[in-house]
């Protein structure tokens, strides 16, 4: 089959940061807590290729290990994500227009009013800030968002025969649940995951630049554009860097997703063939 | 209609409770003593019994549950603690920069991803659908804050047409106000039109799939007659929810914005707060944030059923 | 009227019709029959003009002095609905759901421009009085979702004769609904042919349909017209072997060896299954739905029992209660002496006698997993047997497939060997029971009278019992020993097939029979002359 031109562009975009994230734990530049307050604000050079900021640190090693938290942050939450919204989902739907189902949904709900920057608001508020709480409040706030899909995507598969047969075979609906609705809604549980985990990456970068995010000295996205803010007139470049890398890294993870989907939905599939 | 319209009213009564529960339970019980939580831990015991009696923290927790809700529904939102005025007043302020910035964004982004979404996919698979997808998929990748700021640097900076932040106040006249609140409300407003534009696209290219659709076509409409006349209001369903959604992201994009522009809305209020350890603010704004939100999906859901008869008959 | 001449089209280079040529005249029913894929709607849509991207046509179809084909879209459009009208299959999904009727059939009066809008609301109004949706009970404020299919198929109906078109084309009307709404349809179709002297394009799978209604009739076979003429004469000709073998398909009979019913195996006693009804109220409960009512009936070891009745009589629930995936509200089910429970109260060893063959072959199968896995399935059911694989080989050699496609995936493999393995699946823990949920009535006759003969042979080996839902009288009649009819949650006669449907005794059994379409007795005894005898 071949891969669609989405895909591979946007694949190769996500794969050149999480290299560059790799690359950071082993070997950078300059180590981010070199402060050289003689080089402040160098413009790019030999030996600071993207230049460097108001204290003097690179520019390109902040950038590098900025996506290694960003990364982390997102990866993780969507993991939360996963791992609490799957069987919240799988369940609903299993026991559909119970009560088990009334109160998962209602649930969901509930969260879904709580967009991802108050869950941060009120953690910071109790617990003070870090990185900590930026992943704790993306992670929430995707347990809905998997939950929905799951539930969403097993609907329609318990309606289907091969379900019944599964029940005449005697099956119970845990097992079913995991043997034959788990694998055919896979697809969209790894399309959503991309998705929510660009949408990661720009609410770290969010959370960060207004300080409920990674605290200094972790370098991140976000915080990097806060710092900058304040020169944006003196050195528009501090502004520009960091925020093309997080549009570069999400753009990459979108057309990832949205190539992932035309891979594997077998309604897109099935027309091509 | 009546009927469904009571029961959502009914939902939308519990989402609040429920949601005033979790956010009580968290400010007030996780940190254990609130009062000598705002106060530090170098606070004197005499001050932090005198916050103590002066916040009612003293009574059984239903109790100061039961008094900040009937509180609130009595505009009373407490005093706060730093500021020593009632929060009420504060909020009242910043509320008239946050609250009319978060629909400005709104109507911004639905009044750009129609029209988008509709050529897009009326011109499906052509060379405008293609440049839309291409803008719109850079659009979603965009942060918000991040674009302020590129806007700020090009048209306040090199054009100067408009001023770099600050608010005028609506005291100074309706125009002066939407000017300064412009370009925060298109950073906002911009990434979440790519969205809806591709939502509304998608939409209706699906609709427009559906078999009734062959019907009108069968009964002598063209093309742009049956996605006008059929596709659009069933493709409205979906789009709702999105626009939905948006608002509160709207409301939380206002509250980073606000900061790039330097705008005294909720969201300065917000992160004062915090970093004041105020509770009583953080509790009550965000509260307020949450109840917008709830109120937001409770008018989405009544729009459905204007849009969709089969769910008017529903619960 | 009009004239279709080397009409030919191809889809993406695919050649979907082939040098098609038919007139149609006025007042004229033409049937157009063929099995699924034949080019049957494709035909249709080509007349219409509303083709697939990637379509190439050549040829003509002339709409008096209009070349369909070649005239503009502009053109075309200002034809499509006003003189030509067209119906779909699935009246389901037909109509926009969130536009009234009277509204839908409006616009095809206001699009065309002959009328402002109240005065094709007043026009609509008497196009739906026409088709029997009558003011009092089906105002023009009503929505689609507010009437069943055969009402909405009347609605489309309305809309596609709204501006007395010169040629209404049908294109599958009634195969989506019940046997006693498609005679009424089909009554309604003919009696507008007749009073508004248009002409009729009824295309179907179903022979006996055109059979009644057809005046002429073509027959398509891979995007050919493989023989057309007088409904009639065709019947009792039969030039083209093709024609012959739908002929023969659709009123196969397998070769039955009588069997006389063993002992009582499945015993279902006064049962009683009723359903809350959902979305009602917290408030006050409404009264629950009764699906099915005091049912009594008993299969014997090795019979083959039928169960007819049309959608939503209680059929399906009946089936999930037997099968002990739902639980009783009153009266019992016994198998073999013991008692059906629903769950996971239900043994192993009891689910082990019962098996399921479903109707929609697509749907019956998990996509991700090779049909050896599929087949094994029901093995839950006991201790994985060691000799496993070559289990699946025998099952899959018995419904006539080879051993090496449980390597294969689902999607490989077409229509009918898919019902062929799902047979295999419901063979593998060697049932007394299966049960046979309309388990043929999505195949082409063709494929259908194969699975029929699989069907009986396996009986024949195995001493299998079948249980045989269907709506099918014809199909009953086939390879049922003894049939219940169910109306509304109950049954309402019972007895031998033959029996019951020579002379039924219950109201609704004489409904059924007559509603059913059948080709002529005089014609088909002609017909098979030049075929094989049918039984």
């Amino acid at each position: 089959m071949r891969w669609p031109l989405p895909l591979i562009l946007g694949a190769g975009l996500t794969l050149f940061f999480v290299a560059a994230a790799a690359l950071s734990f082993v070997w950078v530049p300059h180590a981010i807590t070199d402060l050289s307050i003689g080089d402040k604000l160098q413009p790019s050079s030999a030996s600071y290729p993207l230049g460097t900021d108001h204290f003097g640190r690179d520019l390109l090693s902040m950038l590098m290990v900025g996506a290694r938290t960003s990364i982390a942050v997102a990866v993780v939450a969507v993991g939360i994500g996963i791992a609490g919204g799957v069987p919240l989902g799988l369940a609903a739907a299993a026991h559909r227009g119970s009560l088990l189902d009334e109160v998962i949904m209602r649930g969901n709900d509930l969260i879904f009013a709580f967009p991802s920057l108050v869950i941060a608001i009120l953690i910071t508020a109790v617990l003070g800030p870090s990185a900590l709480n930026a992943i704790l409040a993306i992670g929430i706030f995707n347990i809905p968002v998997f939950a929905r899909v799951a539930r969403g995507g097993a609907l329609s598969l318990w309606t289907l025969d091969f379900i019944l047969a599964a029940r005449v075979a005697g099956k119970g609906t845990a097992r079913i649940s995991a043997e034959h609705i788990l694998p055919n809604i896979a697809n969209l549980l790894i399309v959503q995951g991309t998705i929510q985990f660009s949408l990661g990456i720009l609410a770290e970068a969010g959370l960060s630049y207004v300080g409920l995010g990674a605290q200094p000295p972790t370098a991140s996205w976000g915080r990097m554009l806060a710092d900058a803010q304040t020169m944006i007139y003196s050195a528009p470049r501090l502004a520009i860097l960091p925020g093309l890398a997080i549009v570069l890294m999400v753009l990459g993870l979108n057309l990832m997703g949205d190539g992932l989907r035309d891979l594997l939905d077998p309604r897109v599939r099935r027309a091509r063939s | 209609m009546l009927r469904f319209a009571a029961t959502r009213l009914l939902s939308l009564t519990l989402s609040l409770v429920a949601a005033s529960l979790v956010i009580f339970t968290v400010i007030q019980v996780v940190p254990g003593d609130p009062a000598s939580f705002m106060l530090g831990m170098n606070a004197q015991p005499e001050t932090v019994a005198a916050l103590r009696e002066d916040l009612g923290l003293n009574a059984p927790l239903s109790a100061r549950y039961l008094d900040w809700v009937g509180g609130m529904l009595s505009g009373d939102f407490g005093r706060s603690y730093t500021y020593r005025v009632p929060v009420a007043e504060l909020i009242r302020d910043r509320l008239w920069v946050s609250l009319p910035l978060a629909v400005y964004a709104l109507i911004l982004s639905t009044v750009i991803a129609f029209p988008v979404g509709l050529i897009a996919a009326a011109r499906r698979g052509k060379p405008a659908d293609f440049t839309i997808m291409g803008a719109t998929q850079l659009g979603i990748a965009v942060p918000n804050f991040w674009f302020a700021m590129l806007l700020v640097l090009f048209f306040a900076v090199n054009l100067r047409w408009f001023s770099a932040g600050g608010f005028p106040g609506w005291e100074a006249g309706l125009l002066p106000a939407l000017k300064a609140l412009t370009l925060p409300a298109v950073a906002l407003a911009l990434p979440q039109a790519s969205i809806l534009a591709r939502v509304m696209r998608s939409a209706l290219i699906e609709t427009l799939g559906q078999d009734y659709i062959r019907t009108a076509r069968a009964k002598g409409l063209n093309r742009r007659q049956a996605l006008i006349r059929h596709a659009l209001r069933n493709a409205l369903i979906p789009v709702l929810t999105i626009i939905g959604l948006q608002f509160s992201f709207l409301l939380a994009g206002a509250i980073i914005i606000e900061n790039v522009f330097y705008l005294p809305g909720l969201g300065r209020l917000i992160f004062q707060g915090i970093t004041q350890r105020d509770l009583i603010v953080v509790e009550s704004v965000v509260m307020l944030l949450v109840f917008a939100v709830i109120v937001v999906t409770f008018l989405v859901d009544i729009a459905y059923a204007v849009v969709d008869p089969r769910l008017r008959h529903r619960r | 009227m009009i004239r279709v001449r080397n009409l030919s089209m191809s889809i993406h280079g695919v050649p979907v019709l082939r040098e098609l040529s038919f007139d149609i005249a006025r007042g004229e029913v033409f049937g157009l029959v063929g099995e699924s894929g034949s080019g049957k709607s494709m035909t249709a849509l080509a007349l219409m003009r509303l083709l697939p991207d990637g379509s190439t046509v050549t040829g003509s179809a002339k709409l008096g002095e209009v070349d369909l084909m070649t005239g503009s879209e502009a053109r075309i459009c200002a034809i499509r609905g006003s003189r030509i009208g067209m119906i779909f299959q699935e009246p389901m999904t037909a109509l926009n759901p969130v536009q009234t009727i009277g509204d839908q059939v409006a616009e095809t009066l206001v699009i065309h421009g002959r009328t402002g809008r109240a005065e094709a609301l007043r026009a609509a109004r008497a196009r739906l009085d026409r088709v029997g949706l009558p003011a009092a009970e089906f105002p023009l404020s009503r929505f689609p979702h507010e009437l069943s299919g055969g009402q909405r198929q009347r609605v489309c109906i309305a809309m596609a004769i709204a501006l007395r078109p010169d040629l209404l084309i049908a294109d599958e009307p009634t195969t989506a609904l019940d046997v006693s709404t498609q005679a009424q349809i089909l009554d309604l179709l003919k009696g507008l042919v007749e009073e508004e002297r248009m002409g009729l394009m009824l295309i179907t799978h179903d022979l006996a349909v055109v059979a009644g209604m057809a005046d002429r009739l073509a027959v398509m076979q891979k995007g050919e017209v493989v023989e057309q003429g007088a409904t009639e004469d065709l019947f009792r000709n039969m030039r083209h072997p093709y024609t012959r073998q739908l002929f023969e398909a659709s009123g196969h009979r397998p070769a039955q060896t009588a069997q006389a019913a063993g002992s009582g195996l499945l015993e279902v006693d006064k049962a009683v299954r009723d359903y809350s009804r959902r979305g009602r109220g917290l408030i006050r409960p409404a009264a629950p739905f009764r699906a099915v009512n005091r049912v009594s009936f008993e299969i014997g070891r090795g019979e083959s029992l039928g169960l007819v009745g049309e959608s939503g009589c209680g059929k399906s629930t009946l089936t999930r209660a037997i099968l002990g995936l739902e639980p009783l509200q009153g009266g019992t089910i016994t198998l073999d002496g013991e008692r059906i429970q629903a769950g996971r109260a239900m043994p192993a060893h009891m689910r082990r006698k019962m098996q399921i063959v479903f109707q929609d072959p697509y749907g019956s199968f998990n996509p991700r997993w090779k049909v050896g896995h599929l087949v094994a399935e029901p093995f839950h059911l006991s201790d994985r047997p060691v000799d496993i694989a070559a289990r699946v080989a025998d099952a899959l050699r018995e419904v006539g497939l080879a051993p090496e496609d449980a390597q294969k995936y689902i999607h490989e493999f077409s229509g009918g060997q898919r019902q062929r393995i799902a047979i295999a699946r419901a063979l593998i823990m060697r049932p007394e029971l299966i049960v046979l949920d309309e388990a043929v009535s999505a195949l082409d006759v063709r494929v259908r009278a194969q699975i029929l003969d699989l069907l009986a042979d396996l009986r024949a080996a195995h001493g299998l019992a079948y249980l045989f839902i269907s709506h099918d009288l014809n199909v009953v009649r086939a390879i049922t020993d003894r049939v219940l009819v169910m109306k509304a949650g109950e049954i309402v006669e019972q007895g031998a097939t033959e029996t019951v449907l020579a002379a039924p005794s219950h109201p609704y059994t004489q409904q059924l029979i007559a509603a059913s379409p059948v080709i002529p007795a005089q014609w088909r005894d002609e017909g098979g002359q030049h075929g094989r005898p049918l039984v």
